[in-house]
């Protein structure tokens, strides 16, 4: 059996909706109307021990809420989870102590004081062995390079330098499981650097399994071997990147500098031909046409630079939704 | 339990900041104490002959206690911080950390009550006790009936927590509760014996204040001090009080059960 299996689980919200203005207002007074959203919807999948995944969808496509699933903080409306034998929402109090969780867009830290005094406290509250919690702590510091921000006033902190913190407090009680709730949300590149070499480091070293939503494609490049692509509350694409960029990562950019006017390119694969400032900029297919067959095309015309590609996976993420229809 | 007690201590030691809170809470305790007992002691002059429901020093002390430990039974002291974080959502963390959410906001609230009350009674008790009478607060009338006055009033504000706890949980349905919070101080306030002391009232709202677990905030402890509840009847009410604290304990926990079942992280 898998470290979590994820069986059919669903999410239903009711929120209750309105229009604008004052006689809106004053009717729903009376007589509420509620809508049933449906957040996640029959989701399944299972991970092992040590993988890293990233969870990735559009905005409200259902990442936090499965993340907050999975962490026990919401009962799924249908279906099973099961997380190292814990059943995250009944098993609560005891299952908490075995997983981290970092929700990048609210804070643990006491808002006040130094980061280190709310790490003291959480000491206190997973009742950690003193000698263990300082040796856990000074590395963990370490690795993230925080040892003189963690004395400073969690307020005088920039948000980097905040997310480092909070990452820090998520993992001083040794959680085997680390969920990361858009950790790099707003971070600059030093920062996100620090951050995703970090989680490459305890997942390789402490074998934490790792689940990590994200917008930053970077960060599942960098980080994710396995992805689950969610939209609409249903996953879309389970597997690893690799093959989600052969499938759908076909297309290569060309941009080509030349002074010469390009007319239409009579050649199948070609995707699109854009003028840009000084060239053009091509998309093709390269399932369709070879980059060498284009080339060869092109060599007719005086070209004073070449450039070619490989696709984005932000744009192969784009062609999923679209695909998809989200 | 440690991580419990260790977190009583932190709210303690952050609360014992607040001076001008203190400050401001003792006149203002001391204001209302004078002019409440001028009001009674014009209703006294002007009504002899007529046996009044309790003896003069009785009330004076009755007023001055109340006065005196006002922050430790007032039926709802608002914690914003609970409150903000079950609006914009920051709950999230108190759910992940091994901990009985319950309790531990209920120690948080009992801290905040402990701290303010401690800081404001004594120098109000030692003014009331150095005052000239009529405006003299008494001294227990026994030694036993300081020591129920004393475990009455620890009864009292675990009582009147856990009816606080209540309110503050009800959030998680409403968002705001206000509505609901104003209407509970009201019905509490008047039934516990703040606005007026329960002897005073008519036959049949007293035989109602008796029924309702409100009267073991303020009308025990502050009655049986001054002798005007005996040693016996004292004894009897704390088992009372002891169990409707058992009751609101667990109606309380079976609400937070509930609503964090349909708890709603708000903001994403």
């Amino acid at each position: 059996m898998s470290y979590i299996v994820v069986d059919g689980i669903s999410k239903t919200f009711k929120v209750s909706k309105r229009s604008s203005g004052m006689k809106a207002a004053l009717k729903s007074f009376f007589k509420r109307n509620y809508v049933y959203v449906d957040a996640v919807k029959d989701i399944s999948f299972s991970i092992e021990k040590g993988e890293i995944v990233g969870y990735i969808g559009p905005n409200g496509a259902g990442k936090s809420t499965t993340i907050k699933m999975l962490s026990g903080i919401l009962l799924p409306t249908a279906g099973n989870i099961k997380v190292n034998g814990f059943n995250p929402f009944k098993d609560r109090k005891k299952y908490v102590s075995n997983i981290g969780v970092v929700f990048g867009q609210r804070s643990q830290l006491a808002w006040d004081i130094p980061a280190e005094d709310t790490f003291d406290l959480l000491r206190d509250i997973y009742k950690l062995d003193d000698k263990k919690y300082q040796k856990n702590k000074e590395e963990l510091v370490k690795l993230l390079n925080i040892e003189e921000i963690i004395k400073k006033p969690v307020r005088t902190l920039s948000l980097g330098e905040r997310m480092r913190c909070e990452i820090c407090a998520s993992l001083l009680h040794e959680p085997k499981i680390l969920f990361l709730d858009e950790p790099t949300i707003g971070l600059d590149a030093v920062s996100k650097k620090i951050v995703r070499d970090f989680i490459l480091k305890i997942n390789k070293e402490k074998k934490v399994t790792v689940i990590l939503t994200t917008h930053d494609m970077m960060d599942i490049d960098t980080l994710a071997k396995r992805i689950i692509l969610i939209g609409k509350g249903k996953i879309l694409y389970d597997g690893s990147l690799k093959k989600l960029k052969t499938e759908y990562g076909s297309y290569k950019n060309i941009i080509v500098k030349t002074d010469d006017t390009i007319k239409e390119i009579k050649l199948k694969g070609i995707i699109s031909k854009k003028k840009i400032d000084g060239g053009y900029n091509l998309i093709i297919d390269s399932n369709l046409v070879t980059v060498s067959k284009v080339v060869n095309y092109l060599s007719k015309y005086h070209i004073t630079d070449l450039d070619i590609d490989n696709e984005q996976i932000d744009d192969i993420i784009l062609k999923l939704y679209e695909d998809y229809k989200i | 339990m440690k991580s419990y007690l260790n977190f009583f201590k932190l709210r303690i030691i952050t609360n014992l900041q607040y001076r001008a809170a203190a400050l401001a809470g003792i006149s203002t305790q001391l204001f209302f104490g004078f002019v409440y007992i001028m009001v009674y002691l014009a209703l006294y002059e002007s009504n002899k002959g007529v046996t009044p429901p309790m003896n003069l020093s009785s009330i004076v002390t009755y007023l001055w206690l109340q006065q005196a430990f006002f922050a430790l039974t007032f039926p709802y002291t608002k914690d914003q911080e609970l409150l903000n974080m079950i609006k914009n959502g920051n709950l999230a963390y108190e759910l992940i950390r091994p901990q009985n959410f319950y309790f531990k906001f209920y120690i948080k609230l009992i801290a905040n009550r402990m701290v303010a009350a401690f800081l404001r009674s004594i120098p109000i008790l030692l003014i009331g006790f150095l005052l000239p009478e009529p405006y003299k607060l008494s001294m227990p009338s026994n030694i036993t009936s300081l020591i129920i006055f004393i475990i009455a009033l620890l009864f009292a504000c675990l009582l009147v927590t856990a009816l606080s706890m209540i309110m503050h949980l009800l959030t998680m349905y409403f968002l705001d509760a206000r509505g609901v919070s104003s209407a509970y101080n009201v019905i509490a306030d008047l039934f516990m014996g703040g606005i007026v002391p329960l002897p005073f009232f008519p036959k049949f709202l007293q035989n109602i204040a008796y029924k309702l677990p409100f009267r073991y905030i303020s009308d025990f402890p502050y009655r049986v001090y001054s002798g005007d509840i005996t040693i016996i009847v004292g004894k009897n009410m704390l088992i009372g009080s002891f169990i409707w604290i058992i009751i609101i304990i667990v109606i309380g926990l079976i609400i937070s059960k509930h609503a964090l079942k349909k708890a709603v992280i708000q903001g994403g």
